[in-house]
């Protein structure tokens, strides 16, 4: 297929080089072009507290952007991680409320999204059940136990230490310094360990995977496993950051982490998408969500935008693909 | 191996399938939940009760039909939900807000319906976006519209002869009802005895195929898309008669309700397999579930998580009994 791509490279040179222009340069073109836009319009757009907002906002998205990309990219896909964040944030709030040491209560939160991820990998990879199903029946099991559990009334007044989402080191906001620090090792880690490549393989053809001997099994209970303690850590970013812990946080969450990635080019079939894609994806979004806030347009449309922007993203791909004579 | 594993699959797929069909499971299964619980609760098995549950999953049991068929297809339809929101609005905002009469308005309401679903299917057919991302862009657009059109605001004082639809009755049937188990039958005819509902099956188990064949796969892919985005706006105008009252964030979750019915009715959702009724008899199931156990005094929080266990056990089940072996999607 790469040599069919390269003559008609050739042939097509001429069309605009689309072939140059990938998802993630398209990505941040369109990113620079939209914060000039709203900078020109609103000059107040551009200020290092507006600029420091929209990175906070992005933090535990693209923290869990970067679980589903793994989980996608490997060919499968996780639409319970809002209620996964649910119980992760209300078990560290709970522990913590019950004067457990505050470490331990960080380190709760982030283990019980692992065994969370490994329960719906376990599921997926041993029992054999599509992962949408799983996905979808533990989104209304999980959902259904943080309200029992609860009783859906909110945690709040927990010890001050507890708040580590409200601090910043050498003046950058601890959950800014998470996700930079998760998206340069899960980026790296993607595109150079071999293990990160196998996710690639299974997801882009399963049988020639289990032909060259990839343990398909393992690498999908290991997608699923490393999405839930990243979304893990998402959940002690969004429990720390605000005073309140409610039972209801995180409904749509799985839309919002899945459209970015999407956005960000990552292939809803598996086999491609990067880590960079995902994480301009959550920018894009959080940066128009933000945009319109500015332009003063009344919230109750943005979820339009939001969609009519997936649309184009992907539409865009397609028609990129088709060019360049892929098939889809 | 793979051939002797393959034929001893296959074989195993032909036993199970004259031993256990999907319809006797689920109808054993139905017996067994309704003999539990009217053993919970003795107000359980009455007719006015059972009568009256079905008020309540009609909403969800209409926009089941099609989604069986799109997911026979090997497609699905996440914006349901939003469609019948969105329609829902419309109903609301032509009759009090254009101030047309409201017998336009419902016409409103289910063009809206109509459109949605095309622009779907079109998504699908015409520009080649998979199902799952073109729905799942449409479900927030839909769903953004609702909001963007009513800024949130509810419309309610509908006349009372508009209350028939969601309230009223044919005798002792439930009008929603009797217009169910209507659309059921004729849903059912379709899908089992004409040819398109026979192509339908085709496209779910190899496009390539059925397309080589000449199956029109792009005129019933937006067919199917289509009837889909109606039957929300159909569910949203009972809906809206049930509750009077017209709310931005009415059908939200819809589609996962829709779906579990649909996949726990043992439609495959790798496509190319399943029935009407199948999907009829996880309505019921899940509905009985529902009312039985709120009935017997367990909260409505636990009853979600009875559910999505069903559900994940239910395929898991369906997998085991008749030996089906499949990718992880």
């Amino acid at each position: 297929m790469n040599r069919g791509n390269v003559s008609r490279k050739a042939k097509t040179a001429s069309w605009l080089s689309l072939e140059h222009l990938n998802q993630e340069l398209l990505l941040s073109m369109v990113l620079v072009v939209l914060m000039a836009i709203l900078t020109i319009v609103r000059p107040s757009f551009i200020s290092s507290r507006n600029l420091g907002t929209i990175l906070l906002d992005s933090s535990y998205v693209a923290v869990a952007a970067v679980g589903m990309t793994m989980v996608i990219v490997s060919g499968g896909i996780d639409i319970s991680v809002g209620s996964m964040l649910a119980v992760c944030a209300v078990v560290g709030g709970l522990l913590a409320k019950a004067g457990v040491v505050t470490p331990v209560a960080w380190l709760a939160i982030v283990l019980t999204g692992g065994v969370l991820g490994f329960v719906n990998g376990a599921l997926v990879a041993w029992a054999g059940i599509p992962s949408i199903i799983v996905t979808l029946g533990m989104l209304s099991v999980l959902r259904g136990s943080v309200v029992l559990f609860t009783g859906g009334s909110w945690i709040r007044n927990l010890p001050q230490g507890f708040y580590v989402g409200q601090q910043s080191v050498l003046g950058v906001p601890v959950p800014v310094i998470v996700m930079a620090i998760v998206f340069a090792t899960a980026a790296l880690w993607m595109n150079y360990m071999p293990l990160g490549r196998q996710f690639y393989a299974v997801g882009a053809n399963r049988e020639s995977a289990i032909l060259t001997g990839i343990p398909i099994k393992r690498i999908q209970l290991l997608s699923f496993t490393l999405n839930g303690l990243l979304v893990g850590i998402a959940s002690l970013i969004f429990a720390t950051r605000f005073t309140a812990i409610q039972t209801n946080s995180g409904i749509g969450f799985e839309l919002q982490v899945i459209t970015a990635v999407v956005v960000g080019g990552v292939s809803i079939m598996g086999g491609s998408g990067t880590i960079l894609g995902a994480l301009l994806g959550v920018l894009l979004l959080n940066v128009i969500g933000n945009g319109l806030i500015f332009l003063r347009v009344s919230a109750y449309w943005f979820q339009a935008v939001q969609g009519a922007l997936i649309l184009l993203a992907v539409v865009f791909d397609i028609v990129r693909k088709r060019r360049l004579g892929e098939t889809l | 191996m793979s051939e002797s594993t393959a034929a001893m699959a296959s074989r195993s797929k032909l036993m199970g399938r004259r031993l256990v069909n999907q319809e006797s499971i689920l109808g054993v299964t139905l017996l067994l939940i309704v003999f539990v619980l009217s053993f919970m609760s003795d107000r359980f098995f009455t007719p006015g009760n059972l009568l009256n549950i079905t008020r309540f999953f009609v909403e969800i049991a209409l926009v089941a039909l099609p989604m069986t068929l799109i997911i026979i297809s090997a497609g699905i339809d996440l914006s349901v939900g939003s469609t019948f929101g969105w329609s829902a609005v419309m109903l609301g905002y032509a009759w009090q807000v254009w101030g047309l009469p409201l017998p336009v308005a419902i016409g409103v309401c289910l063009a809206t319906g109509a459109v949605a679903g095309l622009f779907n299917g079109w998504l699908i057919a015409k520009v080649k976006v998979p199902p799952l991302i073109a729905t799942l862009a449409t479900l927030a657009i839909y769903r953004g519209m609702a909001l963007g059109i009513s800024q949130a605001r509810p419309v309610s004082g509908y006349p009372d002869w508009f209350e028939f639809f969601g309230q009223g009755a044919l005798g002792p049937v439930p009008t929603q009802f009797a217009l169910w188990i209507l659309l059921s039958i004729v849903v059912m005819i379709f899908l089992a005895r004409t040819p398109w509902g026979r192509y339908i099956y085709a496209i779910g188990s190899n496009m390539q195929a059925a397309r080589f064949s000449g199956v029109p796969v792009d005129k019933i892919t937006l067919a199917m898309y289509a009837f889909s985005g109606f039957m929300a706006s159909l569910a949203a105008f009972i809906f809206v008669s049930r509750v009077t009252t017209t709310r931005a964030d009415a059908g939200t979750g819809l589609e996962l309700d829709v779906i579990a019915a649909v996949v726990l009715g043992g439609t495959s959702i790798y496509g190319g397999e399943g029935s009407i009724l199948g999907t009829v008899l996880g309505v019921i199931i899940i509905a009985l579930l529902r009312n039985g156990l709120s009935l017997a005094g367990i909260r409505g929080d636990a009853t979600v998580v009875v559910i999505g266990t069903v559900l994940i056990l239910a395929v898991f089940l369906n997998r085991q009994l008749r030996g089906v072996e499949g990718g992880a999607r």
